[in-house]
């Protein structure tokens, strides 16, 4: 009796677990893509809309911008979903990736305590990155490559002042972005994030963030993300003609509002910006 | 602390009201570490034989390499894979990268130092009459093998159950092999990472208690299994 009844169980699961196998076949696309439109629930909001428009389904990696260009190069997906521009134009031009995209955008940050240890609060951000240098408080940064670890070392530079590394009070995480956020939290120091991810952290606290956003506003904080197709003269295997479908459908205008409508605590955590 | 408690009573709701993306991962979990642990012993248990049993010269440096492969990191053997799978690699015409099979070749050489170490010990701790006693029935080499095997099957099943503990909750191998697609490749370890990154971090224990409920029913079926065959 325990011994049929073990068999049956046995059986059951194996069913079960095969099951996956025995479905049909429907297009896939592969796309790589940030941390923080997987973090927010943005992709689980597109998803699947799009397999309900195109039948096609979205599968997506998450990871930071600089791991997706080089997933591209290989040739290990169809797309790209990324917000690093000048890295992005030189992977173009290098012949990885074409038909560059703007989808949509929002806008870097510079958040930290509320009593604002090293007085930024207001302040241009060449001004605020060189009071960071001299205040007390850490400096928390992504560490990883991503998209807003390029913009950050590019804050420094821009500033005049040489991007930190061993310093005592920058502190390199190499994780996604809200982890990064909480360590800025525990260590009571600042960090940078974009906006989108941000209100995803006020939304994780009930909208009453242990960190605010200090410095904001400036032209130089845009944050751009745009949809590259994987080059289909690299990579023959590459699914170039889903990929443009894919393009097509986030720009298209019911995409765009739909995008526009995504949003926590009441607000757009991404502004669509398509030129078509 | 309350992420613990709200994590224990986010696990049931989990479980009890069906949600499908925990049970997607819970699938995905239940397949890669089947097909891993499945692969690790048929390959990893003659091996072990072998090195258990037989006398070569080069035996002990042999041995000292596989007791150094079980400290093989995970996020190593998910590199490796993922360079040899790339469509840039030597494999990548296999299509295997973001898949469970991917995941399973992976995970098969994390489980496999597990189960030949095991193995091996098991067989050399086998009392020596045995052998002869064997030989002397007039068993081929293959019979010399599965009756050895048999005789040291519950130090077989240690190495599986050991071999399944350290598969079903590494994470760097899935993360990179499977790259945690939803609804395809994510397991519930890197559905961990994922809420974590998030910051849902109740979620990320509910995800963790199922885990180890996973891993008890495993555990308990073994012992099932044990009971039976005495």
């Amino acid at each position: 009796m325990a011994r049929r009844s073990l068999f049956l169980g046995v059986m059951i699961l194996l069913l079960w677990v095969c099951a996956p196998f025995s479905a049909s076949a429907t297009d896939q696309l592969m796309l790589a893509t940030t941390t923080s439109t997987d973090n927010t629930g943005l992709m689980d909001y597109l998803a699947p809309q799009f397999k309900k428009d195109t039948r096609i389904e979205l599968k997506w990696t998450a990871v930071g911008t600089g791991k997706a260009l080089e997933m591209g190069k290989n040739c290990d997906v169809d797309v790209l979903l990324v917000h690093a521009p000048k890295a992005e134009k030189k992977y173009i031009d290098d012949g990885y990736g074409k038909d560059r995209t703007q989808v949509m955008y929002n806008d870097f940050v510079i958040i930290g305590p509320k009593d604002d240890p090293d007085g930024i609060k207001g302040l241009a951000v060449n001004d605020a990155m060189k009071k960071l240098v001299k205040g007390k408080a850490d400096f928390v940064s992504r560490g990883d490559d991503s998209g807003t670890n390029k913009k950050e070392i590019s804050l420094w530079r821009a500033a005049g002042l040489a991007v930190p590394d061993k310093e005592k009070w920058y502190i390199q995480t190499g994780q996604g972005m809200i982890a990064t956020i909480n360590v800025a939290t525990e260590k009571k120091g600042y960090t940078m994030t974009d906006r989108g991810t941000f209100i995803k952290f006020s939304d994780n606290y009930g909208g009453n963030p242990p960190l605010i956003p200090l410095v904001e506003g400036d032209s130089v904080l845009y944050n751009q993300y745009s949809i590259i197709a994987v080059n289909p003269a690299r990579c023959k295997n590459a699914q170039y003609d889903l990929a443009k479908k894919f393009t097509r459908w986030m720009t298209s205008k019911k995409i765009q509002d739909l995008i526009g409508n995504f949003k926590l605590l009441n607000k757009k955590l991404f502004i669509p910006n398509a030129t078509h | 602390m309350d992420y613990l408690l709200s994590g224990l009573i986010q696990a049931f709701e989990l479980l009890f009201k069906g949600d499908p993306e925990t049970y997607s991962a819970v699938k995905t979990t239940v397949l890669a570490s089947s097909l891993s642990v499945a692969a690790s012993m048929v390959i990893g248990s003659p091996l072990g034989f072998c090195l258990g049993y037989a006398r070569f010269p080069g035996r002990r440096s042999v041995r000292v390499v596989v007791d150094t492969l079980l400290s093989l990191p995970t996020v190593v053997i998910g590199l490796l894979c993922y360079a040899f799978m790339s469509h840039r690699g030597p494999l990548g015409h296999l299509g295997l990268l973001f898949t469970i099979p991917g995941m399973a070749v992976g995970q098969t050489i994390l489980g496999l130092p597990i189960v030949v170490a095991m193995t091996a010990t098991a067989v050399e701790n086998l009392d020596d009459r045995l052998k002869q006693t064997i030989l002397t029935l007039g068993a081929d080499p293959r019979q010399l093998l599965l009756t050895s095997l048999w005789e040291a099957r519950f130090a077989l099943a240690l190495a599986g159950a050991a071999a399944y503990g350290r598969i079903v909750s590494e994470v760097g191998i899935s993360m990179m092999v499977g790259g945690n697609i939803k609804w395809h490749t994510r397991t519930i370890t890197t559905a961990i990472a994922l809420e974590t990154g998030k910051g849902q971090f109740a979620m990320g224990i509910a995800l963790g208690l199922i885990l180890l409920a996973l891993a008890l029913m495993v555990n308990v079926a073994m012992s099932g299994l044990k009971r039976l065959s005495e």
